[in-house]
């Protein structure tokens, strides 16, 4: 943890609190039009409309999914018709070696098995998650954030970002109060 | 803040107006308060330990009849020739079933944008991993030996063989591996918003770190919830073919064969609805003592109960009719074995089971056309427990019945369970139960954030343009008139 020579940490941005979902997406749409990049919401619940009200783009996740769906379509087949058909082929129940309705089921699951990991460990890694220390954690009332409050983060890497102006920017957007986050 | 009456009857339908899902006093705050509680209890009731105390014993008994069986032999079971496959197969089915409901809740209902699964659905998760831990466990230990276990899994090995992929058995491996990991992810992402709230609310050093690393520093952010919901309705429909795959594929187990009982078209269908209508009975089994140790009524309120018992009688029905489709088709195929096999189900030496069978799953669930039936918990409670030993003695039917009587009267013979399969059937059931007191204890049993999205106080239900989010792309101006209404 970096410090100033002052012995006060290195201010990280400023968070600002917000009683309810209409006020944080107004101040959300805000902050989104005032210019800034580095600045996210925090909300205990999954808001509609907070994406456009940040103007978040949509995320590529499904791609990945189907990339990875793919793939466990073809890895179910090349499996099953190499072991079965070319490895170590052998007769059983007088069925063909590699026959396209038999190999379904296990197509199907190894599909579904990747696409669903593919979704899971995708979302956590492009969120940046696990990440067991953030400085926003430092601040009580953002314990909150988990319970009923809303809040606006804005950091001070933000190019737009000013000590003065951000906080009036927040504050005149109905947060309340606006605190000093250290990083 | 809006209070709704607590003992308001929610079943009622109005048209054009949602029916109230949390009844009482429903603030974000006052939901977390609720179902953090459970979990904050600085030590557990009296009935939690004699439960706990109960199940965990019982699983030692597993554990015991586990070790007699891998030190002694199969020949502990009751299983001979022809009646080859016994409990193990039969206690796979049932558990298997059960989880079903669990999926159905969290990825079709959640398609189908029902929302009053968010009272149910972390509950219903749980069970489905804890059933499909204990269905897992029988596979695992039917042949005696687990030391080959690996021969399932396609791994290079010493004897340069490969298993057998035309085989459904083989199939179900893939199935249920599939099945337990995908509901896995499922419900710990669901849950991930959850423990940050146990974090955020963790008094003490230990529960702060337990809880912290669980809930891997989620923050709330919206940038996160974007990426989260898009993914959790990927696994929702991801999740939704499972629930009709993972049984239809148990099904095959049974169906590929050539065995009169087994070998039927119908078999798929009529097992995906059995195990929806065994899931549901279960879940209703739990949650209907639970809901009232821990006074979650304002949560899981009679409308959940009366949409679960909705489902119950639906698929209950579903499962009727093909017991009764089953005896015209042995009949029109005009196959002596097959019209003798059902002939021998419902009057032969296992008539007793089938009739217990038909009973409990056609007869007993059809009292719920009745609304006292699915409003009165207690009557609930009861048909609950009978859905559950009805669906156990269909999977005894279906497995014992067949296997009996073979195409060559030489070769008939009777099959009973010895005290080794009653105890580990017994002690599975302690497993199962250990599981889930221990996430009665210690996770957040209703889903918070998802609660949290349907009560009004959330203001996520403001003005008719409240689409998808189009409206808040234009702020201010017009939202100052929202503001004053």
């Amino acid at each position: 943890m970096s410090s100033h020579a002052d012995g006060k940490g290195r201010l990280w941005g400023l968070l600002a609190e917000y009683e309810t979902v209409p006020a944080v997406l107004e101040a959300a749409a805000r902050v989104r039009d005032a210019g800034y990049r580095h600045f996210d919401v925090h909300t205990p619940i999954p808001i509609h409309g907070l994406d456009e009200a940040m103007g978040i783009r949509v995320s590529r996740l499904p791609w990945l999914v189907a990339g990875c769906g793919a793939a466990g379509a073809s890895a179910g087949l090349l499996l099953q018709w190499w072991t079965n058909a070319v490895d170590y082929p052998f007769i059983i129940s007088a069925k063909p070696y590699f026959g396209l309705p038999a190999a379904i089921p296990v197509t199907f699951e190894l599909t579904v098995l990747l696409a669903a990991i593919g979704a899971f460990v995708g979302m956590l890694v492009a969120n940046g998650l696990p990440q067991f220390f953030h400085p926003l954690f430092r601040v009580e009332r953002f314990r909150r954030a988990s319970n009923d409050r809303f809040f606006i983060s804005i950091e001070a890497r933000d190019p737009r970002f000013d000590p003065r102006t951000t906080r009036t920017l927040l504050e005149s957007s109905g947060g309340k109060p606006v605190l000093e986050v250290e990083g | 803040m809006s209070a709704v009456p607590l003992d308001l009857d929610n079943t009622l339908e109005r048209p054009g107006e949602r029916a109230p899902l949390v009844l009482g006093k429903s603030d974000l705050a006052s939901i977390t308060e609720q179902v953090c509680e459970i979990a904050e209890r600085p030590r557990p009731s009296r009935e939690w330990w004699l439960a706990f105390g109960t199940s965990a014993s019982l699983t030692l008994v597993l554990f015991a009849m586990l070790g007699y069986l891998f030190w002694t032999g199969l020949g502990v079971w009751g299983i001979n020739q022809p009646v080859a496959w016994g409990f193990a197969i039969i206690n796979f089915v049932f558990w298997v079933g059960i989880g079903h409901a669990g999926t159905l809740i969290s990825a079709i209902l959640f398609l189908f944008r029902q929302k009053w699964r968010t009272s149910i659905n972390r509950f219903a998760e749980a069970m489905t991993i804890f059933a499909v831990i204990c269905a897992g466990l029988f596979p695992a230990i039917h042949v005696g030996r687990p030391w080959f276990e690996y021969w399932l899994a396609p791994l290079p090995n010493q004897m340069q063989m490969w298993p057998n992929f035309r085989s459904p058995l083989l199939w179900d491996v893939f199935a249920v591996s599939t099945y337990f990991t995908v509901s896995l992810m499922f419900w710990y992402m669901g849950m991930v918003p959850d423990l940050a709230t146990l974090r955020d609310r963790a008094r003490s050093k230990i529960r702060q770190i337990a809880y912290g690393i669980a809930a891997l520093g989620w923050r709330g952010s919206g940038r996160h919830w974007h990426r989260y919901e898009r993914a959790y309705l990927l696994l929702a429909a991801l999740a939704t073919p499972l629930v009709l795959s993972v049984h239809s594929v148990v099904s095959f187990d049974f169906a590929v064969s050539q065995l009169p009982g087994w070998h039927a078209t119908i078999f798929p269908p009529y097992f995906v609805a059995g195990a929806i209508f065994s899931g549901f009975a279960m879940v209703l089994t739990l949650l209907i003592p639970v809901r009232r140790i821990f006074r979650l009524e304002s949560l899981i309120t009679p409308r959940h109960l009366d949409n679960m018992a909705k489902i119950i009688l639906a698929t209950g029905s579903m499962v009727g009719y093909s017991y009764i489709i089953e005896f015209f088709i042995a009949w029109y195929s005009g196959n002596p074995y097959e019209s003798f096999t059902f002939l021998n189900r419902a009057l032969g030496p296992y008539a007793w089971s089938y009739w217990i069978m038909f009973t409990c799953n056609a007869i007993i669930p059809q009292l719920l056309w009745f609304k006292r039936f699915r409003q009165t918990p207690g009557l609930l409670l009861v048909i609950s427990i009978f859905v559950n030993i009805g669906m156990w003695f269909e999977r005894f039917v279906i497995v014992v019945t067949s296997l009996s009587r073979d195409f060559l009267p030489s070769s008939w013979g009777v099959y009973w369970p010895t005290w080794v399969d009653l105890l580990t059937f017994l002690g599975s059931f302690g497993l199962f139960f250990t599981l889930f007191l221990l996430f009665l204890r210690f996770l957040p049993i209703v889903a918070m954030a998802e609660v949290k999205s349907v009560v009004p106080a959330a203001g996520l239900e403001l003005g008719p343009h409240r689409g998808h989010g189009q409206y808040w792309g234009e702020i201010p101006h017009q939202h100052d008139e929202e503001n004053e209404r």
